[in-house]
């Protein structure tokens, strides 16, 4: 990768409160036009990191650039560049969605009647038209973020930090607001975003970067992360007992970890997987017309948990 | 040019708030109306100054505790954007730094001159005169509405330690109270114990109130209204400075 194509540039990034370190010596770069996610537990040390990059917090040591300017010494131009959503939906909630987008695009540099405009558009893309006019105090939790996301984007900027952007979000919105990221990112906005969540990173990010207690711990693309840490569980339910037993011979012929104990009934396969849950397909096309079909098929993705403990020698459970 | 905008951007962001958050507004104009009836009607014929009507006393005390009671929204409503991650979000826009400070005191500047003027009506109409003039009028006015400025500076550094709006008004209420009550607003300095009245002679309020008291009842007003102003202006450019010192530390 060329050395000017990267975006973002962070280098024994330092960042204390007190006693406690919350960012502990993290490296890490983003190419242009990629999505990195940051994942990590509480406290790993995410959100302090992106409030450094988006110049709310000033490091106690290391570097960090955005396009090449010092988010220190250059914040002013660094803000010019950014869009920053933070981990609370940080809009004002006696002010009318519009109002909200008006205020921040104004404050964001841009001309009046540009930002109306603009403010106008987004709330036609985030789906927030109906309740343009409603003080955000009576906006749902999904509303909120969206707005909160569409204020980041009032001044076009080419880099976008999203600290936790989907946390304690219902299901549907979680789904609405990764495909608004999604589009951004495909228009060419950088995006640096925070996740607990593995499937989100998964969903998302080109590359993830684990954190834990400050320090970057692993990194690569979702799919290596997976393929070094994950155990998929397939948890297959036939019709009958026989039904199973026979499958499981199947499988354990066919090279798959089948265990008929382990499915908790006498009918239910469960099935660890290192590979991914693209494994699911194989073990249905070895079973396919040699049992009964199952009756239900489970999948259970990694998740965090398993990567951290993986990681940190516990073994997946 | 880009501080004014941003600073009245923020301030027509204020003010708007204010209007839809009612208790908020309630709390700034109600309340002094409340101590005008209650001290006017209530109290007040059992409180008697020597060679004044008790109305045309109390007034200027009411003007001076109607703005001092309404400085405490400037640290519940800087707390509360704190709490909210706004303020967050404004250190993260290319917008002028003096502008969320400076934005929040400018709004609450029109806040007092409304309830100001409101209180000057409610006067008149339960009977406060004032025979020197409307030049003596606008110029005590003029010194409550700087007190009340360098005040919501004051509040503004003290609400930005808070991040819990709640925490915030209960650190700020003790404060007002004993400035306000140990003045002279709405009693004579005399009838209280000698070791209160040095204290509550000697700050801001009591300044403030015994200068409109010599602008709008008589008497040599030079000196007073100096020491108020001085106050004002003390209090003005220490506040200011911490204030802005707290909101470029919020990132440390």
């Amino acid at each position: 990768m060329n050395e000017n194509a990267q975006v973002i540039e962070v280098e024994g990034l330092r960042k204390s409160f007190g006693e406690f370190t919350a960012v502990d010596g993290l490296s890490l770069q983003v190419p242009e036009g990629t999505v990195l996610g940051l994942l990590g537990p509480n406290g790993a040390g995410k959100t302090t990191t992106v409030s450094i990059l988006s110049t709310a917090l000033r490091p106690d040591g290391g570097r960090a650039t955005v396009c090449g300017f010092d988010v220190v010494s250059s914040a002013k131009r660094v803000r010019e560049l950014i869009g920053f959503a933070g981990q609370f939906a940080a809009v004002d909630p006696n002010l009318t969605g519009r109002e909200n987008l008006t205020l921040i695009g104004r404050l964001s540099r841009v001309a009046r009647g540009e930002a109306k405009s603009r403010a106008a558009e987004l709330l036609t893309d985030f789906g927030l038209v109906t309740a343009a006019d409603r003080l955000v105090r009576t906006y749902s939790g999904g509303m909120r973020r969206r707005l909160d996301l569409a204020a980041a984007l009032l001044h076009y900027p080419p880099v976008l930090f999203l600290d936790e952007p989907t946390a304690g979000l219902d299901p549907e919105s979680r789904l609405g607001l990764w495909s608004s990221i999604r589009d951004l990112a495909r228009q060419g906005t950088t995006v640096l975003l925070t996740t607990q969540y593995l499937d989100e990173a998964d969903a998302l990010a080109d590359e993830i970067v684990i954190i834990n207690s400050g320090k970057a711990v692993d990194s690569g693309t979702p799919a290596q992360l997976k393929a070094r840490f994950g155990t998929v569980v397939f948890t297959l339910g036939f019709a009958t007992q026989p039904d199973a037993a026979r499958a499981e011979q199947i499988l354990k012929a066919a090279g798959h970890q089948p265990d008929l104990e382990g499915g908790g009934g006498e009918r239910d396969i469960m099935i660890r997987s290192g590979s991914g849950s693209g494994e699911v397909a194989t073990i249905l096309r070895a079973l396919d017309g040699r049992v009964p079909d199952p009756v239900t098929v489970a999948v259970q993705e990694p998740t965090l948990d398993d990567v951290f403990l993986s990681r940190t020698g516990g073994g997946t459970p | 040019m880009n501080a004014i905008y941003d600073t009245v951007d923020v301030a027509g962001r204020n003010l708007r708030t204010l209007v839809r958050t009612p208790q908020a507004l309630v709390f700034a104009a109600v309340q002094p109306v409340i101590f005008v009836l209650l001290f006017r009607y209530v109290f007040g014929g059992a409180i008697h100054v020597t060679g004044v009507n008790y109305v045309d006393y109390l007034m200027p005390g009411i003007f001076a505790q109607a703005v001092a009671f309404g400085a405490i929204g400037t640290a519940v409503g800087l707390s509360a954007d704190l709490k909210s991650g706004l303020l967050v979000r404004f250190r993260t826009l290319p917008m002028a730094r003096i502008a969320v400070l400076g934005g929040r005191t400018l709004a609450d500047l029109a806040r007092n001159l409304l309830v100001v003027i409101v209180m000057v009506g409610v006067g008149f109409a339960v009977g406060f005169r004032t025979s020197h003039g409307a030049a003596a009028l606008v110029a005590a006015l003029g010194l409550v509405v700087l007190f009340a400025y360098a005040l919501s500076w004051l509040f503004a550094a003290l609400g930005l330690r808070f991040s819990e709006p709640e925490a915030a008004q209960a650190a700020a209420v003790p404060i007002m109270f004993l400035l306000v009550f140990t003045s002279s607003a709405f009693v004579p300095a005399g009838s209280m114990p000698g070791w209160l009245q040095a204290i509550g002679s000697h700050q801001p309020v009591n300044a403030l109130i015994t200068a409109e008291r010599d602008l709008l009842l008589g008497g040599p007003a030079a000196h007073d209204v100096l020491v108020s102003v001085a106050w004002s202006v003390g209090i003005l450019i220490v506040f200011a400075a911490l204030a802005a010192r707290g909101y470029a530390r919020m990132g440390r």
